[in-house]
């Protein structure tokens, strides 16, 4: 498969604290990946593991402050073009938030094509925006198309996000949790169009999700990040079936799953704290909290082991069983 | 067991331009002393306006239009504002949503903690102290923090702050609204356990609100799946998640993706729940429902209770026609 996006050592780091205690937040670091084309790839994270930050430095909303973004094998700018832009859309969390609500569905759609579809002339653009609304499953789009956002449901409304998002045509399409604001008999179906588009369309989907489960059900590979760094990243079902990261082993074993009993194997004592990252010390960040921890974990930051060819996680625990074996 | 809580045909209206919403409908429900109950359902169901109801929290336009909410035999809808402040806090407490917004973010932990036991008890400024160190150190919080602000704690901090102060007064009833939901899995998990322990070891009755049936699953003692107000399925949370009867609580467990087993595709539920204005007549369910017959868009379900699980649908208690 082609590879259309290049991530390379990207960091983003936030200037935070007043006068005295100036700080460095530290929301992603050293952040190297690749998206090929036609593929779901989830960036699963919690609340602090930095996978929006890397999301909106792709989207252009912020500068990185290091590192570079390929992207069609163009390197991405402080000053990326319009047309790239179209070529990659995001879909917002929030989608009470992101739909303008004084505007009819139509609107938007037409907008994005007005702007990045010059190859369709006015009369065929409401046609083609009714296509674009029944290939995210709002049907009959020709009726959908009048509607005005309160009168549709936050599953259609998110399920419109992608619709436009799909207006200018996109090799990819950035998805930043967009389903933990939906009800849960209401997610698996958007999960479902996102499975569609990559099959029909061939378009890929960056999904950045704190929930491993709906990861694992909709992506072809993950990254698991923590605090701004990747812990783990490989094929999803690689990574499900044999987590090698202690970070990794603990979101698994947290997941709540009323199919499985509740384990008890995991250390009582971890109350979920976030990592500091202002001014993060040097090693490796998931250290505070690991139960394999050791001295080099905590002075120099864990190597990148590759576990198969498409499986990696960065900590020296797994490089060393994998030099002993 | 002693029942804490007996709720008997509540109803509660939320006035809307277009008529009144009903958002609760015909909920009865008996709370044992100790016992962990959850609620389940999607936005809208009427999860929360039930847990107002029982607070008394509810404003206009939401009233209570009929029912009796009995806390150990006293009700709760008859009391005059005065005599519920009684029991607020000492014998039911509410831990809200939203921490962030829940706690006051210009007075420090301690303050807020001091602050119930002067409008609530009569104790002096050493009890205060002692008891407010004594139940942050409940939940795993260094007593250090009685100094600390909302902003200077962690989110899993700031919910179990949450919980130390509703259980300050040593409470009967503690009812909870969806605690877990700002939280990562992890700590969310260890909120699950912190809370099964205390009840444990201290006895109180829990009422937990959730939209995610999974984080409730191995915590609860039974579990209530509602829908448009009304209770569709009630019994040990066990059973429940075991074999589901309610076509709609099949469709949940259905609708959440596994990190366990073969992948396999799901499909969730389709449609979107009815109008509470002007609800469908027969089951509420019946126009989103894969296996509905002809009686379910006409006659509308009574709750049956078949030894200790209660169901809501035609095709597990079917119609029994007169004559």
């Amino acid at each position: 498969m082609a590879e259309i996006l290049r991530v390379e050592d990207l960091s983003r780091h936030f200037r935070v604290g007043g006068f005295r205690a100036r700080g460095n937040l530290h929301a992603a670091d050293d952040v190297t990946f690749t998206v090929a084309s036609g593929e779901i790839v989830a960036l699963v994270g919690e609340s602090g593991s930095g996978k929006s930050t890397i999301a909106r430095v792709l989207a252009g909303l912020y500068p990185a402050t290091s590192g570079r973004v390929v992207f069609e094998g163009q390197v991405l700018g402080r000053h990326s073009s319009r047309v790239t832009r179209g070529h990659m859309p995001m879909v917002f969390q929030d989608p009470f938030g992101s739909i303008n609500p004084v505007l009819r569905v139509g609107h938007g759609l037409l907008r994005a094509l007005k702007l990045h579809r010059p190859d369709i002339d006015r009369a065929h653009r409401v046609a083609e925006a009714v296509a674009l609304l029944e290939k995210v499953g709002l049907t009959p789009g020709d009726d959908v198309i009048t509607r005005y956002p309160h009168e549709l449901s936050g599953g259609q409304r998110q399920r419109l996000g992608f619709a436009q998002a799909l207006a200018s045509r996109p090799s990819l399409i950035l998805a930043d949790e967009p389903v933990s604001m939906l009800d849960v008999s209401i997610r698996i179906g958007l999960l479902n169009v996102m499975k569609e588009l990559r099959d029909n369309e061939g378009v890929s989907i960056l999904y950045i999700t704190h929930d491993l489960a709906s990861a694992r059900y909709v992506a072809d590979r993950m990254i698991v990040l923590y605090a701004g760094r990747i812990a783990e990243e490989g094929q999803t079902e690689e990574v499900i079936a044999t987590p090698r990261h202690p970070y990794t082993q603990l979101l698994m074993s947290a997941a709540p799953d009323p199919r499985l009993p509740l384990s008890d194997d995991v250390e009582h004592s971890d109350l979920g704290e976030p990592p500091k990252v202002i001014d993060p010390a040097p090693g490796c960040r998931f250290a505070p909290r690991c139960p394999l921890a050791r001295d080099e974990c905590r002075r120099t930051d864990p190597p990148r082991v590759e576990v198969t060819p498409t499986h990696h996680a960065t900590c020296f625990a797994v490089a060393e069983s994998w030099a002993s074996t | 067991m002693t029942s804490v809580l007996t709720i008997n045909d509540l109803c509660v209206d939320y006035l809307t331009p277009s008529g009144p919403a009903h958002a609760v409908s015909h909920v009865s429900l008996e709370m044992a002393q100790g016992e962990f109950l959850a609620i389940v359902g999607e936005s809208g169901c009427g999860k929360t306006t039930l847990l107002f109801a029982i607070a008394q929290l509810l404003t206009y336009p939401g009233r209570v239009t009929s029912g009796t909410i009995l806390f150990e035999g006293v009700d709760l809808t008859a009391l005059r504002p005065e005599e519920l402040r009684a029991h607020r806090w000492r014998d039911i407490s509410v831990v809200m949503q939203s921490a962030m917004n829940a706690l006051n973010p210009t007075l420090s932990i301690g303050d807020q903690l001091a602050d119930a036991c002067r409008a609530h008890t009569d104790w002096d400024d050493d009890k205060v102290a002692a008891r407010s160190a004594q139940v942050l150190e409940m939940v795993s919080i260094d007593p250090i923090h009685l100094k600390s602000y909302a902003f200077q704690l962690s989110g899993g901090m700031r919910q179990r702050a949450m919980i130390a102060m509703a259980l300050l007064l040593e409470p009967k009833l503690v009812i909870m609204d969806e605690p877990t939901s700002a939280l990562d899995v992890v700590a969310q998990r260890s909120l699950m356990r912190q809370i099964q322990d205390l009840r444990q070891s201290l006895g109180f009755s829990v009422i937990f609100v959730t939209h995610d049936m999974s984080v409730v699953s191995h915590f609860s003692d039974r579990l209530a799946v509602m829908y448009a107000g009304e209770i569709t399925e009630l019994g040990a949370t066990r059973r429940v998640f075991d074999e589901p009867r309610h076509p709609y609580s099949q469709g949940l467990m259905e609708a959440f993706p596994s990190l366990l087993g073969a992948p396999r595709r799901l499909t969730g539920i389709a449609g979107n729940p009815p109008s509470l204005v002007d609800p469908p007549p027969g089951c509420l369910f019946a126009p989103r429902c894969a296996v509905a017959i002809d009686v379910c868009h006409l006659v509308a379900p009574e709750l049956v209770d078949k030894g200790g699980h209660a169901t809501r649908c035609h095709l597990v208690n079917p119609v029994v026609t007169s004559g």
